[in-house]
């Protein structure tokens, strides 16, 4: 690696694009969206560039359609979008979820519901991203709270859609996405880079929905002779529709506890000042930033608070969180929306145990002045 | 006493070529369904162009005719109602190399998929897409469809259809389409040669398949049989040449059939393909 690394000045959404090159995107498929749309600009700049492939589809159903057909066929793909689109996109992360096809999907929150506030910061897409489609799947969602965890978090977002054959949602908001902030350009190979696991089985033994020993089954691009069906109709592990029961809940299993039973592989935490804390910040995204600053500025007054960021929100991290939070007297919940991480936090936390909410939903940030006032009101 | 012709045996041969080895039979269709025969034509003109198997993508939306790549021996993709075009789209920008067909139906490729439909036609991406039209809904049990005639009884139109259908053709050829055809399933070997053109041409080819629901359109509207409306295509179909000398009263009823519309337009894959070269050679 070399002394001095590649400084840049870049926006949230450009260092999304840049993550995503960096992991392996080769294909892009979307609709103009505020305010995502700058990542959609990005890759229709970058990608014939490398020789990917960058199309303007006719509508968010159609871009997710499109990635999922195009992941199938071999290449890592990706889409982007905000509220509305995602809303639009969830019938085919469906398909995705039945299917185990990896892709990521970026969102960029803004305001809602319905056409809500397009220029305005939200995180009120957080329950979305884990039960936006219909039926029982488990998902996986992560979300950086600066342009350089933008960049990390993109190629993390990559390499666990491939490594568990699945659809991966970046919970990016309109902050960070608008942000410009001075970045470190990764360098190849400080970081790893997942490909999917290929079949080594010949094509005439190959099943190809094969319940693994770690769940997730080898998965072959078209045109290598591996010749298999593909269906959003719950399927056999041969790929073909089924309506034994036998075989129904089989898969359902599959798709839970492929990701469930590697929840601690997947969380991701930061976590400051929680060693002595008696208060705790729990917080992810835009709300991370300022909530470090309002522990620091508490912590200099003498008030024993600590912060616990969430990189993963999804699968919550049930037992980091309880573990984190045993010696905390209080807990407060900071978020952009009227609730809905709070709900996780509530479950895993002991009843005796004090929660309280912060909570800000008129397209605006929470401030640390805020934060702190609320840590006055709980103390 | 049945006695199978060498011909007939050679036919069939080549069917059980294509058909998946490891796929329960039989298939999910009434008997004398239309879909079968275009099974067969689709066979028959992929097995004359020597395609290689792992070289075909076939990929559907869902309904009774959605499920016809289940049952054949190449790459099949069964995706989201109305949505095959989008999936399709994506795998064959994927992979151009991949000759990639889609087989839909009426409220699939014109009712959901509509928008998906017009928008293939316009990019002249090289997808064949097999429209197989038995003007109703037949999974879901019988309701009108975008192109159930005027009048026409559904169990949603139980007192007849109040609304105007589209003619997929017109509207392939409207929004962009360079290939555009029509036959019925009464006209196998004319279908199966059409196929052949459409998945040769290079850029967006419709092949729209006349084809019979007896089941619910048959019954609901009293037009009998599979094999009566069958040979109603037979007696209803006119040749794109012939139509041309008819005045419009003369031509409700019929199926205009044949080669519609052919014109070379660069393919939207190519295109890509030449600014991605244009990018690497240094020029923007």
């Amino acid at each position: 690696m070399s002394a001095l690394k590649q400084r840049r000045l870049m926006q949230g959404n450009a260092a999304c694009v840049h993550g995503a090159i960096y992991a392996g995107l080769r294909f892009y498929a979307g609709y103009p969206i505020t305010p995502s749309t700058e990542i959609a600009e990005g890759c229709a700049r970058e990608l014939p560039k490398i020789g990917g492939r960058f199309i303007q589809m006719e509508d968010e159903i159609a871009s997710i359609a499109a990635v999922v057909g195009a992941s199938i066929s071999g290449l890592k793909a990706m889409t982007a979008t905000s509220g509305p689109g995602f809303s639009l996109m969830v019938e085919n992360i469906g398909y995705a979820y039945m299917t185990e096809t990896p892709c990521v999907v970026i969102n960029v929150q803004r305001g809602g519901p319905s056409t809500g506030l397009p220029t305005k910061v939200s995180q009120s897409d957080t329950m979305q991203a884990r039960w936006g489609t219909h039926g029982d799947y488990t998902a996986i969602a992560v979300a950086p709270s600066s342009v350089a965890e933008t960049i990390t978090e993109t190629i993390r977002a990559f390499n666990l859609a491939e490594r568990f054959r699945t659809p991966v949602t970046v919970l990016l908001d309109e902050v960070i996405g608008h942000m410009r902030e001075m970045v470190s350009l990764p360098e190849p190979g400080e970081y790893p880079v997942v490909n999917r696991v290929k079949p080594t089985v010949p094509p005439e033994r190959f099943v190809p929905f094969e319940v693994t020993e770690n769940l997730v089954s080898p998965m072959p691009c078209y045109n290598e002779g591996y010749r298999y069906n593909v269906t959003g109709l719950t399927h056999d592990t041969m790929g073909f529709a089924t309506n034994r029961s036998d075989e129904i809940a089989p898969k359902l299993d599959k798709l839970k506890y492929k990701i469930e039973r590697y929840t601690d592989e997947i969380t991701k935490l930061r976590v400051d000042m929680m060693d002595d804390a008696e208060i705790a910040f729990i917080s992810y995204g835009t709300v991370a930033r300022t909530a470090l600053q309002a522990i620091s500025i508490a912590r200099e007054a003498g008030v024993k608070v600590g912060n616990v960021q969430l990189y993963t929100i999804w699968p919550f991290p049930d037992r980091q969180i309880a573990e984190l939070c045993a010696c905390c007297r209080k807990v407060i919940v900071g978020e952009l929306n009227m609730g809905q991480i709070v709900h996780e936090v509530r479950r895993v936390l002991p009843h005796d145990k004090q929660i309280h909410t912060i909570q800000r939903y008129d397209g605006e940030i929470l401030t640390p002045h805020q934060l702190l006032q609320k840590l006055d009101e709980v103390l | 006493m049945a006695v199978t012709t060498t011909a007939e045996k050679q036919k069939s041969d080549v069917i059980l070529q294509y058909l998946r080895p490891r796929k329960k039979f039989p298939s999910v269709w009434c008997a004398g369904c239309g879909n079968g025969i275009v099974m067969g034509a689709l066979i028959r003109a992929i097995d004359r162009l020597g395609l290689a198997k792992d070289n075909v993508v076939m990929v559907s939306g869902i309904g009774c005719t959605s499920r016809l790549p289940v049952y054949l021996d190449f790459n099949s993709l069964h995706t989201a109602h109305g949505r095959a075009l989008a999936f399709a789209t994506g795998a064959k920008f994927a992979q151009p190399h991949m000759k990639v067909i889609v087989i839909t139906g009426d409220g699939d490729a014109l009712a959901i998929g509509g928008n998906h439909f017009i928008h293939a036609c316009r990019r002249n991406i090289d997808i064949t897409c097999v429209l197989i039209n038995n003007y109703i809904y037949g999974m879901t049990g019988g309701q009108g469809s975008p192109t159930t005639p005027p009048s026409a009884y559904s169990t949603t139109t139980p007192y007849g259809n109040s609304e105007k259908p589209f003619d997929p053709c017109s509207l392939a050829i409207a929004a962009g389409a360079t290939f555009v055809g029509r036959h019925t399933v009464h006209h196998t070997p004319q279908l199966e040669k059409m196929l052949i053109q459409a998945i040769e041409h290079r850029g967006f080819s419709l092949v729209e398949a006349i084809s019979n629901c007896h089941t619910y359109y048959g019954r609901l509207n009293r037009a009998g049989d599979a094999v009566a409306m069958i040979k109603s295509f037979k007696e209803n179909a006119v040749m794109l040449a012939k139509a041309k000398e008819m005045t419009p009263e003369e031509l409700r009823g019929k199926h205009v059939v044949g080669v519609l519309h052919e014109i070379e337009k660069s393919e939207f894959c190519d295109e890509y393909q030449l600014m991605v070269d244009r990018l690497k050679g240094g020029q923007s």
